[in-house]
């Protein structure tokens, strides 16, 4: 079975020189699609990452990930709504370019899919009561 | 036979009116006819729940040992200046008030994370705020300096004045530039990239009554959560806009003043508002009772979104310039569709005003009137109708020589 999922990996000044992400598609077969990156001025680095392949080969390449050293945490984690702040205005949904969110049509509310995010940040300042949290 | 708004109140109080919302009175018109809807319902509710930039609350916070004269002095609630040009406990804070330090557009888009707005949802939630204030010092006011924590518990009054809310139609905004723009009406992206619009348009209180036949002076109302009542007419309130064939305004048109007491008033309905770029606002949730009187008025209750239109409008180029051109009108049902066509090409819309709240103000107000515990009032006077012969002035700049 293939599975694509986006991860958030966070790489630590030591492993910032070092081939990481290339032996992922060597050994694993694995595709990947860079949704974002940047290096902090201390050289540590964030890496927002679209990883698809065989579900085997998908667990093993995390696992191989997790023994680097680098700490990974789930894209949806990392973008969510403060539903308290929400007032499901709409402004958000021409904003998105990837179509995280949509207006239910009969209810009226917005609905935000973190499965659609691509961590470009738009939304968050876009948002006018700033209802959109990132926590890398 | 027409009915009266005391014939209303005593119905209300008797748990006899028949409420609806301004959704549910168009299926009932549709389903009945108006005759027999105008013999049926009593009141229909309406709500609205959007940025409204004209808003600002006052307070007199109770006299300090020594006296102090905030009057002609300074005063900063969370580093946000208000308004100290009334007597010496009294101020004032706008929705749009920044913090001195705020970098504002200096590094364009600017974010405006908080100002004005976000103090008032701050006060109605309850939580201290910083008061910060200096004075000149007089023989009655001897103290020139004052830092304390307030809350809104702790205040002789808080009201929450809003000069102009609740417009009863407003423009439909779009970017024909080839760059991004920020403005009060959200981020446009370039070449038509998107349309942005506000207003509850089947559910917003002047476009259910839009020729003020009920909504007057007086008349109490849901403001922010709490009770209020409409002041005056808002500033800039032109009833001489197009209209449709019913009296429909197809342009920003009617406005309204409202104030209530903002100690009886919930975060959930003022909402300190970021706009990108352009600054801080307070996002109010107004909702208004209209007693259904007479046939016509039934029948004005009951318009749809398909029925009510507004202007497209340009807000690289014709808004800033203060040209009144418009590129094409459209209809609320097809802005609530999700895209409408612009200059032949479809562009998705937004709304920045919530119509799911909207809703909630409607229904909350519904469920107050259907309790007994809000009766509707007779206004005090009527607002500025159509006859009034009012026209929209712009400022005529007159160059200063000396």
């Amino acid at each position: 079975m293939v599975v694509s999922r986006k991860i958030v990996i966070h790489f630590p000044k030591k492993l910032a020189g070092q081939p990481v992400i290339s032996r992922l598609v060597k050994q694993y077969d694995l595709e990947f699609n860079i949704l974002k990156a940047s290096i902090t001025p201390a050289e540590e680095g964030l890496l927002v990452l679209e990883l698809t392949g065989e579900q085997s080969e998908y667990e093993k390449g995390i696992k191989f990930l997790t023994k680097t050293g680098v700490k990974i945490q789930s894209l949806s984690q990392d973008f969510t709504r403060n539903e308290e702040r929400c007032t499901s205005c709409g402004a958000c949904i021409t904003i998105c370019p990837a179509g995280a969110f949509e207006l239910d049509k009969k209810a009226r509310t917005v609905k935000f899919d973190n499965e659609k995010c691509v961590a470009c940040g738009l939304c968050i300042k876009a948002c006018p009561p700033r209802a959109m949290e990132v926590h890398f | 036979m027409p009915k009266t708004i005391a014939e209303i109140n005593e119905k209300i109080k008797a748990g006899k009116a028949v409420v609806v919302t301004a959704e549910e009175i168009i299926d009932i018109v549709k389903e009945k006819g108006v005759e027999c809807a105008t013999h049926e319902v009593d009141v229909v509710t309406t709500g609205t729940f959007g940025p409204m930039c004209s808003s600002s609350a006052y307070f007199n916070i109770g006299h300090a040992k020594p006296r102090m004269k905030l009057g002609g002095g300074k005063v900063y609630l969370n580093d946000v200046p208000g308004y100290a040009a009334l007597a010496a406990a009294d101020f004032l804070i706008g929705a749009n008030a920044l913090p001195d330090d705020d970098p504002r557009n200096r590094f364009h888009p600017g974010e405006f994370n908080y100002g004005g707005g976000h103090v008032i949802e701050d006060l109605v939630a309850g939580k201290d705020v910083r008061l910060v204030a200096t004075a000149y010092g007089t023989d009655c006011y001897p103290r020139k300096k004052m830092e304390t924590w307030i809350n809104i518990k702790d205040m002789n009054e808080a009201v929450l004045f809003n000069p102009r809310n609740a417009y009863q139609n407003y423009n439909v905004a779009v970017n024909l530039s080839n760059k991004t723009i920020y403005t009060y009406m959200g981020v446009l992206k370039p070449n038509a990239g998107n349309v942005n619009y506000c207003s509850a348009g089947q559910l917003s209180p002047l476009l259910k009554d839009p020729l003020y036949r009920t909504i007057g002076i007086g008349t109490r109302i849901f403001l922010g959560g709490g009770a209020g009542f409409i002041a005056w007419n808002g500033t800039q309130h032109f009833p001489n806009a197009p209209r449709t064939e019913i009296g429909v305004p197809k342009r920003g048109a009617g406005t309204l003043a409202v104030i209530g007491d903002l100690k009886q008033m919930n975060p959930r309905w003022l909402v300190g508002t970021s706009m990108l770029g352009y600054g801080v606002t307070l996002t109010v949730g107004i909702g208004v009772p209209i007693p259904i009187l007479n046939e016509e008025i039934c029948r004005n209750a009951a318009v749809t979104d398909a029925e009510i239109f507004a202007g497209i409008v340009d807000y690289s180029d014709a808004y800033p310039q203060r040209r009144p051109d418009i590129v094409s009108e459209t209809s609320y049902a097809e802005l609530k569709s999700g895209k409408i066509k612009v200059q032949g090409k479809d562009v998705p819309t937004a709304s920045l005003s919530s119509y799911s709240r909207a809703m909630e103000i409607a229904t909350t107000l519904k469920g107050w009137i259907q309790s007994g515990k809000f009766l509707l009032t007779e206004p005090v006077a009527p607002l500025p109708g159509v006859d009034a012969g009012i026209t929209p002035r712009a400022l005529n700049e007159r160059p200063i020589e000396e």
